[in-house]
């Protein structure tokens, strides 16, 4: 379903992506680990478009993505939760989320999309006339995930969802994935907590310093001792 | 009583006039962080714009606000595109001298076309004093306010209600995001430099109305009184500019009126650097951390 090949990107003069190389699956959990500064948000970043690869190839359902404009990108069915959860702070819960449907025209299902996110996020429901600026840090993750749902992706991709969030919260986040990704949204998932980001996905690529180091089954790198030393703790 | 109750108007009516403007500064800073100081002289372009469409057409009133609004909200458009869209990466102090550029730039674009010696803008809002128990109010002033009030309030309907509004609003906050929801940033900071410069050209229409001339340098003075209502209201903010423009115009206006009217540019002035000391970010702003 989407397929990176080769891609180089430069942050100014540094090289932050070597040639790196991965690909996603219809249906699965693919996560990248790595310790901070190992690149992963500006993976993320490129394969949206935010960022330019200066060479390769990122191919989005058979289409190559540099064809299509940034602000298109949502189009194709993709969509990006991005680091820091970056949710429009002044604008209350239900702009958020309208925002979320900015590409769409079907009001119908519009409608129907709000009422899921808020079956799936019960809280935000509580709040749809407060500015998402006044939620508390797991409230906005959950505005975040909520708003990217809106526009129906095929693919979502998400950069640090349990980044400073409660350890119960952590959990909460993580089963929400596993559900929205058995209800049939593809996820490539971009996590410092790479223990949890193991359990929940199916296959896993270890980065180090913009290099792909390890890739794999999930389970089996969750057990790799090389994985375990540098990322899950020993 | 009554005569202070006739300041009040006034106070308004010139207030209004800077709160249409500034709203047009306070609405570029707050999606592109920049301080157009091309922004007075596109309300005096757009005098010009009505003065023209007055002499050639002979159109009302209503028409030639409506003619000279388009105008201005294309050639802010086109000074967005060409002159501020190629620096959007660059550091923002570049954006700024080429703000100040642009200034001069029309301001000597309309001295070379118009001449230096001001014109006489006719009379397109008949004068007729209106007698309101025992204060006498012009029409010309209860158009200005009521003019400005009416695109306030749609102004408020727009940002508030409709999808472009919101987009905008979106866009002031967090760029990339928007682009992630598949707003076309480009398109959206077009629409806010066409209303921003509409509400000038209705400005510098109602201001060469009201005090019958049109010349190059006019928008100078409003302009930078403008800019300190916006500042003064919390730069960025849209109900910071509308309360920032009536507080400055109403205390332009008692100042003159009751102090001295060589002081009265002083004092406005003078408020917006205590304004600024005691509050940096104005009346409504809020001290926000900067988002690293």
């Amino acid at each position: 379903m989407l397929r990176v090949e080769d891609i180089n990107v430069f942050y100014g003069k540094i090289h932050a992506i070597h040639d790196l190389s991965f690909h996603v699956k219809e249906g699965e959990i693919v996560t990248l680990i790595g310790a901070n500064g190992a690149g992963k948000s500006t993976i993320l970043k490129t394969i949206s478009r935010l960022m330019d690869p200066s060479s390769g190839i990122i191919k989005f359902r058979g289409e190559d993505i540099k064809k299509v404009p940034p602000h298109q990108i949502i189009d194709m069915g993709m969509a990006h939760v991005p680091e820091g959860r970056r949710v429009f702070s002044k604008m209350t819960v239900y702009e958020n989320l309208e925002m979320g449907a900015y590409i769409r025209k079907d009001k119908r299902e519009i409608l129907e999309d709000l009422e899921m996110v808020y079956k799936r996020f019960p809280r935000l429901k509580e709040r749809l006339k407060q500015p998402a600026g006044t939620l508390s840090g797991g409230e906005q993750q959950m505005l975040a995930m909520g708003r990217a749902l809106m526009s129906r992706p095929k693919i979502l991709l998400m950069d640090e969802p349990s980044m400073g969030l409660a350890p119960l919260l952590v959990d909460e986040i993580f089963d929400i994935i596993e559900k929205l990704n058995q209800a049939g949204t593809t996820i490539l998932l971009v996590e410092q907590n790479a223990h949890k980001a193991l359990k929940v996905a199916d296959r896993g690529y270890v980065l180090e310093t913009g290099k792909i180091i390890a890739e794999g089954k999930a389970s089996d790198l969750l057990e790799d001792d090389s994985v375990r030393m540098a990322y899950l703790g020993g | 009583m009554n005569i202070f109750l006739q300041q009040l108007i006034n106070g308004l009516s010139v207030g209004s006039i800077y709160a249409v403007i500034a709203l047009g500064y306070t609405m570029v800073y707050g999606i592109i962080r920049l301080i157009n100081f091309a922004h007075g002289d596109i309300m005096m372009m757009g005098a010009y714009f009505a003065f023209i469409t007055v002499f050639a057409t002979g159109m009302p009133f209503y028409m030639v606000l409506i003619v000279s609004m388009v105008l201005a909200a294309v050639l802010g458009v086109t000074i967005e595109s060409l002159a501020y869209k190629p620096l959007r990466k660059a550091p923002r102090i570049s954006a700024l001298i080429t703000a100040i550029g642009m200034s001069l730039f029309l301001q000597n674009l309309a001295l070379v076309i118009f001449r230096a010696d001001p014109k006489i803008m006719p009379a397109i809002i008949p004068k007729r004093p209106i007698m309101i128990g025992p204060i006498q109010i012009g029409t010309v002033t209860i158009t200005t306010i009521a003019l400005s009030i009416f695109f306030m309030v749609l102004l408020d309907f727009f940002v508030k209600k409709t999808k472009p509004g919101k987009s905008m609003r979106a866009v002031s906050e967090d760029k990339e995001a928007s682009i992630l929801m598949g707003i076309n940033v480009n398109k959206t900071i077009s629409i806010t430099f066409a209303i921003g410069s509409a509400l000038g050209a209705l400005g510098g229409v109602l201001y060469s109305v009201a005090y019958t001339q049109v010349f190059p340098t006019m928008g100078v003075m409003p302009g930078l009184k403008a800019f300190v209502a916006a500042v003064f209201g919390g730069i960025g903010l849209i109900p910071g500019a509308m309360l920032g423009g009536f507080v400055i115009g109403m205390i332009e206006t008692i100042t003159k009126a009751y102090i001295s009217s060589q002081w009265s540019d002083a004092i406005v002035f003078g408020i917006l650097i205590i304004v600024l000391l005691i509050k940096p970010t104005g009346i409504l702003g809020k001290n926000e951390r900067e988002k690293v």
